[in-house]
């Protein structure tokens, strides 16, 4: 889903993309609406303009509800996962409203996908993903609080019997200049509420914006200052029972038999259930306390039926790609003829191999499901609500309006919650199913099922070769790409030959080069894989970027000045870099025993670059410096824009020093938690500054993008300090550490 | 049945011993502010406090508690330095996710309580057992050092 949003740039580098593997927008939202558009209650549809709740409260349509005590409550479509959702949506409705920001509270949403379908996947259905949250609901959420604000306006015009051109509101106060009057939003709620809604409540111009544009303060950061903050795994209810289960050792293994009497007989143990969900089969113990239950899974003996699994090693996958990658692949982007170009000889080759990556949050997967006779409920840091509550009504053969779910906070996603099989929230269901009781089930991964279970970022292998003249001008370039389709098997998946997630990144580089052939060969595997923030990007930005650096070393040339000269028909881009080059004083000699390094990148119609300062420290380097430049479009709130490019900084530097699954001879996943599995720690954190493009346009996703570019970036300058060029993801797997 | 120390009140719960206390505060006694991460730990995200010193509470057997003085994050703002921290976490916005936040809290007090000026290198020797995959590190920074300035 993430990717959808690619294709609606105006930037006819994104439109290249779609077009030429064949594969629409539209195209993509009828795959999804064939399987979604069965979904949604309308339970609010054509209400009035009263709470249903509340009467006296306005409520004029879906997004808001502003009570008698003038608490205004956003209604979120969208999950807030830590990227600032909750937040920035308040802000664009706190806006249009001129509401006070200590007046607005935030709600998660209800799954119904009439109301709350996410627009930038056509409607098709509610979810969170493709960073578009701000950008598709920038028109929705604005409106909703115009709306609203006209409908305070003219309540409080006939309460004072005064032209509602006189009244104005100011941080939530409604106040008519020439009498001196003023209310509050609570005591014009019941009178507003009774009018009728305007269709036509005009937007505010960009000028008089004072809380867009403004840094934020974020509406979750006391609660979660303070423990307050519920997310799934802090659901407590009555009777309720901890499943902990055993998982298949390997992909795609099925129970044969097992033994649980001397789990049974461990206090506080009250079912064990064999349970087949979407994606995996297992046993789980059901407790009445988390430890009970992880002692007891741990008890289980479980023999599997391993004939069907995945048993191949990363080693052997990547052994195949290579293979594959010597003959010529599915045409993503095709401009010239490379091929007589490359049969007289590649000047630069390089192969480039990508592991598959665990999204790792920090809060394992979890869901708590209860079934009973009417319907199922659900509690869950939900990103995919309607595709979730289809694939859950699906199992327990209920419609979809029967399965209610419950909206927490998301401990972290970065892609892992948006899951079109809903695997662990499945797991949960037919556990609970299958005990039977009726009693809540609060399905707890530890650390290492959520590790071992799959639903990675594919490896990839990227296999490049160019072309350069006298000049060192770029002549021709091959890039093939081998690995797994995100889309496929998915609602989203349109049946094109070329998943644009596999090749988005790479297919619409920006670079001017006369003669350019990107292929994809798909391959499939019994591995369960995952968008992981930034889907295609992950790996495209590394291989084109390093790749182009590549070839600026050989031939002597500036990184910076290279770039720009394979950019004269994209100022969008041109403008970040030279932002980026200007403020990291890219003109200047870098400090001593510092070198830099630079990569740009375009995801989600955002445009970012970086330049990182690393320094050597013995056998190590380390990263002191990044500046990132960035446009996104208007930034709704700067600080939270700053935010996420810091995290995805930091998440795709975690990821090229250290991130890495790796199957072993037989299969199974190697890593099991954080100390075979070694994440980013503050000590490895460099300055970072964040530099934002201003901009009259619509905004554009922040939560990915800057995730692409970091890992080329250190890996270019790395390369400048006379270490080696990185091809091998992670850095530790070629000897490259970071200290 | 075990009497604990936690958060100034005398708690009771009916938890085998082997237990660890991470899951005696979160499934008996409720109190879910303190977070599971990696049961190992490895993340820092269960971090508590006992007679002061932060503790990884994700290993640490109930029955070794017994009649220590037990902090949680829901009571560590009631003394001065984990209010200010506190409000120094709240005014930089440094929660994103949220869910390592109360194990970064409850790091940070610590190391102001022993630290009044903590240098970056010392924040980050305190913190580098705290993983946060939001990577809101630069923010933590900054807020403990907010923290120390206000608490100055």
């Amino acid at each position: 889903m993430k990717h959808l949003i690619q294709n609606t740039a105006a930037d006819s580098s994104v439109v290249n993309a779609a077009t030429l593997s064949g594969l629409s927008r539209r195209d993509l939202l009828k795959g999804a609406g064939l399987t979604l558009a069965v979904i949604g209650t309308g339970s609010l549809a054509g209400c009035s303009a009263g709470s249903g709740e509340n009467p006296t409260a306005l409520a004029p349509n879906q997004f808001l509800r502003i009570d008698t005590d003038s608490r205004v409550t956003l209604i979120s479509p969208n999950t807030e996962v830590g990227q600032g959702a909750y937040t920035g949506l308040a802000t664009l409705l706190a806006e249009e409203l001129d509401a006070d920001w200590n007046q607005i509270v935030v709600e998660g949403a209800p799954a119904d996908v009439k109301l709350f379908g996410n627009p930038a996947f056509g409607g098709a259905m509610q979810g969170t993903g493709g960073s578009t949250t701000i950008a598709a609901f920038w028109q929705p959420i604005r409106k909703a609080g115009a709306t609203a604000r006209a409908m305070l306006v003219k309540a409080a015009a006939e309460k004072w019997n005064v032209p509602a051109s006189e009244v104005s509101i100011s941080k939530g106060v409604v106040s008519h200049a020439g009498s001196g009057r003023s209310t509050t939003f609570g005591e014009l709620a019941g009178a507003a509420a009774r009018l009728d809604v305007p269709k036509d409540a005009p937007l505010k111009d960009a000028a008089s914006f004072t809380l867009i544009g403004q840094d934020a303060q974020r509406v979750d950061a006391r609660a979660k200052s303070s423990g307050a903050a519920q997310f799934t795994q802090d659901v407590q209810l009555p009777e309720m029972l901890v499943a902990v289960a055993v998982l298949p050792p390997r992909f795609g293994a099925t129970v044969k038999r097992f033994d649980a009497a001397a789990a049974k007989a461990m206090p506080n143990v009250v079912n064990v259930v064999q349970f087949k969900s979407s994606m995996r089969e297992g046993v789980a113990v059901l407790a009445t306390d988390t430890w009970s239950a992880k002692k007891a899974r741990d008890a289980l003996k479980v023999e599997w039926d391993e004939s069907k699994a995945f048993k191949d090693s990363s080693a052997k996958v990547f052994a195949d790609y290579q293979e594959l990658a010597t003959k010529p692949g599915l045409s993503a982007r095709k401009e010239g003829d490379v091929d007589p170009l490359l049969a007289e000889g590649a000047r630069f080759e390089a192969t480039y191999q990508f592991p598959f990556l665990a999204h790792a949050t920090m809060e394992p997967m979890n869901a708590v499901v209860q079934i009973n006779a009417d319907g199922c409920e659900i509690w869950n840091g939900e990103q995919f609500h309607t595709g979730d509550q289809a694939v859950i009504a699906g199992m327990l053969g209920m419609k979809p309006e029967q399965v209610k779910i419950h909206m927490l906070f998301a401990g972290g996603s970065f892609g892992r919650r948006g899951n079109a099989w809903s695997d662990y929230l499945a797991d949960a269901t037919a556990i609970a199913k299958a005990d039977g009781s009726g009693r809540p089930v609060k399905l707890v991964w530890m650390r290492e099922d959520d590790m071992r279970a799959g639903f990675y970022r594919p490896a990839y292998l990227h296999s490049l070769a160019a072309t350069v003249d006298a000049e060192g001008r770029i002549t021709g370039w091959r890039q093939r790409i081998v690995g797994q389709s995100i889309a496929a098997g998915t609602p989203l998946d349109s049946g094109a030959p070329v998943d644009v997630t596999s090749v988005e990144g790479a297919a619409n580089m920006p670079y001017e080069i006369p003669n350019l052939s990107v292929e994809l060969h798909t391959t499939k595997l019994g591995v369960p894989i995952l968008w992981w923030r930034s889907v295609g990007s992950t790996h495209t930005a590394y291989a084109v970027e390093a790749f182009l650096d590549d070839i600026a070393r050989g031939t002597n040339q500036d990184p910076v000045e290279l770039r720009r000269s394979l950019l004269a028909k994209h100022p969008r881009h041109l403008a970040v870099l030279n932002l980026a080059a200007e403020k990291a004083g890219w003109d200047t000699p870098p400090p001593e025993g510092r070198a830099r390094g630079v990569a740009l990148h375009e995801s989600f119609n955002t445009v970012v670059a970086e330049i990182v300062e690393v320094s050597r420290r013995g056998d190590s380097f380390k990263v002191e410096r990044v500046v990132c430049a960035v446009d996104c479009g208007i930034a709704v709130n700067p600080n939270i824009v700053a935010m996420q490019m810091e995290s995805g900084i930091i998440y795709g530097l975690s990821a090229v020093a250290t991130g890495q699954i790796t199957l072993k001879d037989g299969g199974e996943v190697q890593q099991s938690n954080f100390h075979d599995h070694q994440v980013l720690r503050i000590n490895q954190v460099p300055k970072i500054e964040v530099h934002i493009v201003p901009s009259t346009n619509a905004p554009t996703g922040v939560g990915e993008p800057g995730t692409p570019p970091i890992g080329p970036a250190v890996a270019n300058a790395i390369a400048r300090l006379g270490g080696t060029a990185v091809r091998n993801l992670p850095f530790s797997a070629s000897g490259v550490n970071l200290a | 049945m075990i009497t604990l120390d936690v958060n100034g009140q005398q708690l009771a719960a009916d938890a085998a011993d082997d237990t660890p206390l991470l899951w005696v505060l979160r499934d008996y006694l409720k109190l879910t502010g303190t977070k599971f991460g990696c049961g190992m730990a490895q993340c820092g995200a269960c971090t508590v406090h006992i007679d002061g010193t932060p503790t990884r509470s994700c290993i640490l057997p109930v029955s070794a508690v017994a009649g220590k003085k037990i902090t949680t994050i829901e009571h560590v703002a009631t003394g001065a330095v984990g209010k200010a921290v506190q409000d120094a976490w709240i005014a930089g916005n440094v929660p994103q996710c949220g869910y390592c936040q109360s194990g970064q809290i409850m790091s940070a007090t610590a190391l102001l309580e022993q630290n009044k000026a903590p240098s970056d290198a010392q924040i980050d020797a305190a913190m580098s057992g705290n993983i946060c995959r939001c990577g809101t590190y630069p923010r933590i920074r900054e807020a403990i050092h907010r923290a120390a300035a206000a608490l100055s």
